[in-house]
């Protein structure tokens, strides 16, 4: 048993470690790519960008390295840093609210949701590019997700582990489906359906950052804002019932952070799998159950971890890239193996 | 019962005909009989052997294959929901078979397209297979080595996603032309189905149903439980895996044969076991049901619906909906 402050002590201090990681990872973005840049000139770059009146996205460039800078590497870095950072506090609050260990969006049918109304939206009105479908792809995660917690709290009312990740399946599954029937019968959805399903967050220019970036800091305000409530729902319905918190109502303001965060994520850079499953564990083993912490450590963690396998990705497969969806499957899907094989983990 | 399962049997010879009678020209049940009895005129000989035979019959194997692999897999895992589909064995089939489809760059003919995309879908079924096994060997509750029935299913999702990511990656590696043939492929159709394709399904399915059928009585007794099993005195383990290893088998099979038809392997056991009013679920039940699911939606995909949609879509969009009663009604009990 750690003293209280002491231990304080050492969770800000891992915050600050984190802090100090995630703006080397934030950098080496910048600086990795295809074309190597000298440190020198992106931090040139971006001090233009950045002491620009019309913001950082806006400015025009003063040379192609800038171009390169401003263009490309800026908004992909800021929306890999966004859309990771909510995914890890998605993931915390899923197994939070749900009390277990294994839950994740990809599992719990959001990304199907997702996948099916951005396809049926490039199917029906032509769409192509990402913020036109992001919006379609945003109602279906939330449609998908009150359906499964709809279904899996049945009855009992308890949303019990395996239930939710089966509901998750079964939602998956007919969405996919559906989500098949119409990329079979159109090629051109086809087209642009298979580049946003794998999970990427290139191609995807500054407009895209700046339509999810409202829903996505109000969802990080909602989480940090129900973490105490949160807490104490962990020691059981009843008794956080006894301590005069109103239970439907707090599940429900979580469902509606989840779907923000995590439907905005994926709306942007497509269905990104175990990203939110695999951060909170890592968070916890530094912070502990608390969610006042956990909370916070999962946004750095998440951010840092996606930002990586976005770099990984950049270089393993040079000249090319690999996309950051499958960079963080290969690495999670290991992970997830070995969380499910530790005995304790895994409650029904 | 038998008389049940007798009914079954020829409803399912029904469906059978049916699927061979409707289609572009349309042969009346007793003509199809007729023919298939030996008469019939020359035209009508050619449209239902040559073109239309081989793809009932694949429906109906490949139905039969599903049905039986998710009643064996149900059975041991103690699991109404566990079956090839949410454990990866399907997606692990099909980045075999996607695999080939896109490396060969376009290759419609030949002994690559004919032979090499179902023996890759075997191979990617089997040893996905064979890695969540290996990956779920441990230490049970009770201290003892094994394969714990819920830790397999985890796995299996977990499995899952890492082969789905993979077609995914495939599919954006692609031509257009070549990814548009593996969706198509990805969706479970018949419409490829050739006497070269059903004839190893059929010999497979049989190998396995013998299997099965042999160990009814092990199956039985794992079907009370791991502890009462061992009290019995049966080699639970080596059983379990000689058990697991056919369901996987008639899986792959049937998934190399015509691509994934979803959750028949899922629905048909549970559909037999409440028909029947079984405790658990039943072999042969399972598979004439699976075999009368997919010929049905195979009929209703040439009939009903408008586009020419493949069964498999069909079948995953009437059993996800099904699936989703299945949980309710379930947790439903589990509360009284």
């Amino acid at each position: 048993m750690t003293h209280p402050s002491a231990a304080r002590r050492r969770r800000l201090s891992g915050l600050l470690l984190l802090l100090v990681l995630l703006a080397g990872l934030v950098v080496a973005s910048v600086a990795i790519g295809t074309r190597a840049l000298a440190p020198g000139t992106v931090y040139d770059a971006l001090a233009h960008a950045l002491g620009c009146p019309g913001g950082p996205f806006e400015c025009p460039a003063q040379s192609t390295a800038e171009e390169i800078v401003r263009e490309l590497r800026l908004p992909r870095t800021a929306l890999a840093l966004i859309s990771g950072m909510a995914l890890g506090v998605a993931g915390a609050l899923i197994q939070g609210y749900t009390r277990n260990p294994l839950a994740d969006a990809g599992l719990l049918g959001l990304n199907a949701g997702a996948a099916f109304l951005a396809a049926l939206s490039m199917f029906a009105l032509g769409f192509t590019a990402p913020e036109q479908y992001i919006w379609f792809a945003f109602a279906g995660s939330a449609i998908a997700g009150a359906v499964v917690f709809g279904v899996s709290s049945i009855g009992g009312g308890k949303a019990s582990p395996l239930s939710l990740v089966l509901a998750g399946a079964a939602v998956t599954t007919f969405l996919q489906a559906m989500t098949n029937a119409i990329v079979l019968v159109d090629n051109a959805a086809l087209d642009t359906y298979r580049f946003w399903v794998v999970g990427s967050v290139s191609g995807r220019d500054a407009a895209v950052f700046w339509e999810v970036l409202p829903f996505l800091v109000v969802g990080m305000g909602m989480a940090l804002a129900a973490a105490p409530g949160l807490n104490l729902l962990s020691l059981g319905d009843d008794v956080a019932r006894g301590l005069g918190v109103d239970v439907g109502r707090t599940r429900a303001f979580g469902l509606v952070t989840i779907v923000l965060l995590s439907g905005g994520a994926t709306a942007a850079i497509g269905p990104i799998a175990f990203l939110g499953l695999v951060v909170p564990h890592i968070a916890r083993t530094i912070t502990g159950p608390d969610n006042r912490w956990l909370i916070p450590y999962s946004a750095l963690i998440g951010g840092a971890l996606l930002l990586a396998a976005d770099i990984a990705g950049r270089v393993v497969a040079r000249p090319g890239e690999l996309q950051v969806g499958v960079m963080l499957a290969v690495i999670g899907a290991p992970f997830f193996i070995a969380l499910v094989r530790r005995k304790k983990l895994v409650t029904v | 019962m038998l008389m049940l399962v007798l009914a079954l049997a020829i409803g399912v010879f029904g469906l059978f005909c049916l699927d061979i009678a409707v289609g572009d020209t349309h042969i009346p049940i007793g003509r199809v009989l007729d023919v298939l009895g030996g008469g019939g005129s020359r035209s009508q000989r050619f449209i239902v052997l040559e073109s239309r035979l081989p793809r009932a019959l694949t429906a109906v194997v490949v139905g039969a294959a599903l049905g039986l692999s998710g009643a064996l897999m149900q059975s041991i895992l103690h699991n109404p929901l566990a079956g090839p589909d949410i454990l990866g064995i399907t997606s692990g089939a099909s980045l075999g078979a996607v695999a080939v489809l896109i490396g060969t760059g376009g290759a419609t003919t030949g002994l690559i397209a004919t032979v090499g995309t179902p023996l890759a879908a075997l191979a990617g079924g089997l040893f996905t297979a064979a890695a969540i096994y290996v990956l779920a060997w441990g230490r049970g509750h009770g201290g003892e080595l094994g394969v714990t029935g819920f830790r397999l299913v985890l796995i299996g999702i977990g499995v899952n996603a890492l082969m789905v990511s993979g077609i995914s990656w495939l599919l954006t590696q692609a031509t257009l032309t070549d990814a548009a043939r593996a969706q198509l492929w990805l969706t479970g159709s018949l419409n490829s189905a050739d006497t070269s394709k059903v004839i190893p399904a059929i010999i497979a399915l049989g190998v396995v149903a013998v299997v099965a059928l042999s160990s009814a009585r092990t199956l039985a007794a794992l079907r009370l439980g791991e502890e009462t099993t061992r009290v019995l005195g049966v080699r639970i383990q080596s059983q379990q895996a000689l058990l697991i290893g056919s369901a996987v088998v008639a899986a792959s099979v049937a998934t190399a044969a015509v691509g994934p038809v979803g959750f028949v392997a899922l629905a048909a056991p549970q559909i037999a076991r409440m028909a029947l009013r079984t405790p658990g679920e039943p072999l042969i039940a399972s598979a004439l049901t699976g075999a009368a699911l997919v010929t049905a939606a195979d009929i209703i995909s040439r009939t009903i619906v408008p586009v020419d949609l493949p069964a498999g879509i069909i079948t995953a969009a009437l059993g996800g909906p099904f699936l989703l009663y299945l949980l309710v009604r379930m947790n439903r009990k589990a509360t009284l």
